[in-house]
């Protein structure tokens, strides 16, 4: 019988692997904490070509929206779910003309400047990438101090996909020229609002 | 084809040397960023430690772990495919087109792909992939290869990209802004990105316990089309694996501090499951890499996370260019993992090296690689694949060396032939001469010195 090349690989490898060598215990109470995680997080993000800003109110940040929206631009916001009807019809063609998304991120890394984004809250995996402008709502509560703490509380594979967005779109492929808006967003802001049940 | 030797193309690439001096000093910037970058972490030690130690686990369990990780992603319902070499590789994806009547496909930095050299099998096929990474896209629009796996067009100044664009997007001539490139190339993709039917991606991270996988990117390009497009083909290699989602905590710590300096790639994408209505395929690819598994002395070359930390910091790649190692993995890694692939063909490179470390010091999985370059020589030499001059060289120095008298009447010979016939040595056929000035010959050994000084 023919062998398969699934079998040939994991043949060779058993055949060819070195005595089984201990998995270390990665002891995350170790790593740095930062005193002042909301700070942190927003140095960070300002580091990579974003910006943070403050909000108190669910109610100022629908009105911002309501008046882009007026001005005639392409606006999702699925922060609140309200287009989320609005979105089940488009695609990437429609998606394309995108100005600006609104959505929420579920945690926030201060190390890095990561905001986690799942399937959840995206709805459309296409969402976050295709918009020129991205704003993603933050909590700052749960700004968390750095990667080993982010994947203690996420659970990574539980949705189909999710997504550590860290700032805009960016380049440095000509001369390692930094260019904002690569293929990605263009521009990134974080809103951080406490929330109350998030 | 005669493929030029690593010195030899590293020859003509310092011919041009503000070129030369510019790719020098670029690089090292890139290196300074990485340090900067790793001393704000202070656990950085610990953090090499256990990456180094969670691959050199997984590579003493590797059938295990793959096992695992083909179970949980079929569960997740990612079909998924073996591939003992690149042609299966290729065939695999060539299928994948034909059974789906695919009609266009855009393509993230895949150094695999490249290994395989996916591009050209499909191009003779007629089928053409458009490779979507910005260094990319203007390597590929040149028709060449990438001289570096995380800047792919490093070895071109702003000048060259300007010109090239102008002649396939049609940009402005002489305008070498960078935005304005960036700009042109991004409103020309996103066409691309809508329109195509397939994505093909790397992967960065195969995780076992969950059967996904993380890419990381700054420009979201992988992103852009995978979830475009209706179907999503991801290649790995079989050393690609991490036992547990949480191990990605260690690595997405390391792995962008390393490369560029960033604290962490703007995107990094954890995918899991095909969205509704897609197809997402997984192919894991060996191409000779269960056989560098068996070698005990090159074996932890395969913990290997593609920083390329070890490409910016080291002074021979600096200063002769990706494209001097002929391969798809060019710098220091490359010519650790190149030579399993070809030993007779990539002979040259582990002598491109001064040997001087400090491609294991910045490492991120802590990879022994200067010890496996000084180990690749020899392991070449007994295999008798080094220069004839050379292979005469170390066995005339053998033979004086063995023997005091024999090594005390050379000394002799060669310090009068030094001082009183100087041309015997300062020529061309002497290739130690060659950009260096032979040293001032002394008037007597130093065991003649301590003899007399005693």
């Amino acid at each position: 019988m023919i062998m398969g090349s699934r079998e040939t690989i994991l043949q060779a490898i058993a055949l060819n692997k070195p005595d089984l060598a201990e998995l270390p215990e990665v002891d995350i109470s170790i790593t740095s904490h930062y005193n002042d995680v909301v700070r942190q997080f927003g140095a960070m993000i300002e580091a990579a070509g974003g910006s943070v800003f403050n909000m108190n109110s669910i109610q100022t940040l629908l009105n911002e929206i309501s008046a882009i929206k007026e001005d005639g631009k392409f606006v999702i916001n699925l922060f609140g779910d309200s287009d989320i009807d609005q979105l089940k019809g488009l695609n990437a063609e429609n998606l394309e003309e995108l100005d600006t998304c609104y959505l929420l991120a579920q945690l926030g890394v201060a190390e890095n400047g990561a905001l986690w984004v799942s399937e959840k809250q995206m709805f459309n995996r296409l969402i976050p990438f295709i918009c020129q402008h991205l704003v993603i709502v933050l909590n700052p509560k749960n700004i968390v101090s750095n990667m080993h703490e982010a994947y203690n509380q996420i659970n990574a594979a539980s949705d189909g996909f999710g997504v550590f967005i860290a700032g805009p779109s960016k380049t440095a492929d000509i001369e390692q020229n930094l260019v904002i808006g690569a293929h990605g967003a263009r521009s990134l802001r974080v809103c951080l609002m406490d929330l109350v049940d998030s | 084809m005669n493929v030029k030797t690593h010195a030899e193309a590293a020859q003509e690439f310092i011919l041009n040397e503000p070129r030369t001096d510019w790719h020098d000093e670029t690089l090292w910037f890139v290196r300074q960023k990485r340090d900067k970058a790793v001393n704000t972490v202070a656990e950085w030690e610990i953090l090499r430690d256990w990456a180094s130690k969670i691959k050199n686990h997984t590579l003493s369990n590797l059938d295990h772990y793959l096992k695992s990780f083909e179970e949980n992603a079929i569960a997740n319902g990612i079909i998924v495919h073996w591939a003992l070499n690149a042609e299966e590789h290729n065939q695999i994806i060539h299928k994948i087109i034909t059974d789906n009547e695919v009609k266009k496909i855009v393509k993230s930095k895949s150094m695999l792909t490249e290994e395989c050299h996916l591009n050209e099998y499909l191009q003779k096929k007629g089928i053409n992939i458009l490779d979507t990474d910005l260094g990319e896209y203007i390597v590929q629009l040149r028709q060449e290869t990438p001289s570096h796996i995380v800047l792919p067009a490093i070895h071109l100044k702003r000048q060259d990209v300007s010109q090239t664009f102008h002649e396939h997007l049609n940009t402005e001539k002489g305008n070498y802004n960078p935005e304005y490139l960036a700009e042109s190339a991004r409103i020309h993709l996103r066409k691309h990105f809508i329109e195509a039917d397939l994505a093909i991606t790397g992967v960065n991270f195969a995780i076992a316990e969950s059967g996904g996988f993380v890419v990381c990117t700054n420009e979201g390009n992988a992103d852009m089309g995978v979830h475009s497009a209706k179907i999503h083909i991801a290649c790995m290699g079989i050393e690609k694996l991490i036992p547990k989602i949480s191990h990605l905590g260690v690595f997405l710590r390391l792995l962008a501090r390393s490369a560029t300096g960033q604290p962490i790639t703007t995107y990094s994408s954890h995918f899991s499951r095909p969205r509704s209505g897609q197809q997402m395929h997984v192919i894991i690819v060996d191409n000779g890499r269960s056989r560098q598994l068996g070698r005990p002395d090159f074996r932890n070359s395969l913990k290997c996370i593609r920083c390329a930390a070890c490409f910016n910091t080291c002074p021979v790649y600096r200063r002769s260019g990706g494209h001097s190692y002929h391969s798809t993995v060019a710098g220091p890694i490359g010519s650790i993992l190149n030579p399993n692939l070809d030993m007779k063909a990539n002979s040259d490179l582990p002598f491109a090296s001064t040997l001087c470390g400090s491609c294991s010091n910045v490492c991120p999985v802590k990879i022994n690689i200067h010890e496996q370059l000084w180990k690749w020589r020899q392991t070449i030499a007994v295999n008798g694949y080094v220069d004839k001059s050379k292979k005469t060289g170390m066995q005339i120095m053998a033979w004086i060396l063995s023997d005091p008298k024999v090594y005390r009447i050379s000394g002799k010979i060669g310090r009068w032939v030094m001082r009183t016939l100087p041309f015997m040595v300062n020529n061309r056929l002497n290739v130690w001469y060659k950009q260096r000035e032979m040293p001032e010959a002394p008037g007597k050994s130093f065991r003649d010195w301590i003899k007399e000084n005693k």
